[in-house]
């Protein structure tokens, strides 16, 4: 059901190959496709505005404070919504895991609430919170918590049985168990976990900020879509897109840090 | 006693519904208690009390109809574009070498946040919807026609050769129906995607079937109706993946 899912086999580029030739040939051909677009007028001025203009408007938010200033806000969200989104997941992951009737009982429900879109929420969590960062680390929590929690799930059952006989024939206390055995052979779903939980908690928090906001890397972009700035809207929506793509390159490299990860 | 239920097939299950039972009764009582405003979560009593309202003067069953055929016609793009190029990608080995990575990437990029751009280009109109849900359940087909392809047993296809079969009768008769499972994985999640990405599209724009509805409510304060849709929402979700897990399962083990 996650992007893990539909991701996880993909070819590795082959040295030596015509590979990164073709790849700068499309890159190329699209670039010139997009310029063709953008001076043929076949669509209203400016709403595929020349690359220049985009590059110009990209390094204007750059090196705007005001863009830092909101950007600073989303981080902030995104990880706190991360840490409380991890938090509840790995615990809920835990006890489902661990219990095989409660696993039975419960775990359907995630299961097929995983995927439901959660952005229907938002007026709920918008009464709760507020319209401040409060609704929006809501939002980003809810969006994580539950490919977190599946993942730990799945990987507590498939803990090495051996390793709890021994643990419980040391006498082990529910405490040491888990933070003998459970959590050291948790590290890959967890991170796994932390990669997928990441990826949504961005989205999550993004679109709670585009839906209502007065600050933040949505908010940037709305106010860009609602003035018609067009190619300032192309540069947030880059800058958006390069945030999303460094958090899940940087949790990627922390997946690989433990033990070879998923 | 306890044992013996313990033991039942139906246990769990059981289980599961009085935890959903005693939360609510929970809620119920909170709300009944002034724990907890109407204002801000009304007795779900109170929810079930608006769904013939919702039914009748919302158009809940034609906002659903809304919403289910546009994530119909964007899977079924998805389908159309997605097979033949997951097909491309496998037959071609420098196609799939240079492009596979990117249409993986693609998946897990955040398209949904691109809306106020499709809006600039399409309008706030249904083609905006699906649009995106096209390009959203996409990737997804593709990479799992061409999982599906790839893994292929050489000794198969071997096979059919040793019959002399031709080309198109290889990819007929063997090819495809051993691939058809993981195809079928790829629709699955195309179309759970394409509905993710209608219902939520629509509740941003506003406009549509059932995200509209729950935005529309949202701001009219109505707020037992927007708790019913949004329960009618979750409901249709589920028993969508439910169903469609099933019929992926039966295919599977035809």
């Amino acid at each position: 059901m996650d992007q893990a899912q539909v991701i996880k086999r993909t070819a590795r580029p082959r040295r030596g190959s015509l590979v990164t030739p073709i790849r700068v040939a499309t890159l190329l051909g699209l670039w010139a496709l997009w310029e063709a677009v953008a001076a043929s007028g076949l669509l209203f001025r400016d709403v595929v505005p020349s690359s220049t203009k985009v590059v110009a408007a990209l390094a204007t938010l750059l090196v705007s404070p005001d863009f830092y200033y909101n950007l600073e806000l989303t981080v902030a969200e995104v990880l706190v919504s991360l840490v409380l989104g991890a938090s509840a997941g790995v615990a809920a992951g835990l006890a489902l895991g661990a219990a095989r009737f409660a696993g039975k009982a419960f775990e359907p429900y995630l299961h097929y609430l995983a995927p439901t879109p959660k952005i229907v929420f938002l007026p709920i969590l918008l009464v709760l919170f507020g319209v401040g960062p409060g609704s929006k680390i809501a939002m980003g929590t809810l969006s994580c918590f539950f490919p977190m929690a599946l993942s730990v799930a799945t990987g507590v059952r498939e803990v090495d049985a051996v390793l709890l006989r021994v643990g419980r024939s040391f006498n082990l206390s529910l405490a040491q168990t888990i933070r003998k055995i459970y959590l050291p052979s948790l590290v890959p779903p967890i991170a796994t976990g932390l990669r997928l939980g990441l990826g949504v908690a961005i989205i999550g928090c993004l679109l709670a900020e585009i839906k209502m906001s007065n600050r933040g890397l949505g908010f940037i972009i709305m106010q860009d879509y609602a003035q018609f700035r067009i190619p300032a809207m192309y540069a947030a929506l880059i800058a958006a897109f390069a945030i999303a793509g460094l958090g899940n390159a940087l949790v990627s490299r922390f997946v690989r840090l433990p033990g070879g990860g998923s | 006693m306890a044992a013996a239920f313990a033991r039942s097939r139906f246990a769990p299950a059981l289980t599961g519904l009085a935890l959903i039972a005693a939360l609510l009764a929970l809620w119920q009582a909170a709300v009944a208690l002034g724990f907890v405003s109407n204002l801000v979560a009304p007795a779900p009593t109170t929810i079930a009390a608006s769904f013939p309202a919702l039914i009748e003067e919302e158009g809940l069953l034609q906002r659903f109809l809304q919403t289910f055929l546009e994530a119909f016609a964007a899977a079924s793009f998805a389908v159309l574009v997605g097979t033949p190029l997951g097909w491309w990608l496998h037959s071609k080995r420098w196609a799939g070498s240079a492009y596979e990575n990117w249409v993986a990437t693609f998946a897990a990029a955040p398209l949904v946040l691109l809306y106020p751009l499709f809006l600039v280009i399409f309008g706030r109109n249904a083609v905006t919807i699906v649009v995106m849900s096209f390009l959203t359940a996409l990737p997804a087909v593709v990479l799992k026609t061409k999982e599906g392809l790839d893994g292929i047993k050489r000794v198969f296809i071997n096979v059919g050769r040793s019959f002399r079969l031709t080309q198109p009768q290889i990819f007929w008769k063997i090819m495809l129906p051993a691939a058809v499972p993981t195809i079928c994985n790829g629709v699955r999640l195309g179309l759970i995607y394409a509905l993710i990405s209608v219902v939520g599209i629509e509740f941003l724009i506003n406009f549509g079937g059932l995200g509209e509805l729950i935005d529309d409510l949202a701001q009219r304060w109505e707020i037992a109706m927007e708790f019913g849709a949004i329960f009618f929402v979750v409901l249709t979700s589920v028993c969508f993946f439910y169903i469609t897990e099933k019929l992926e399962r039966w295919i599977r083990h035809r």
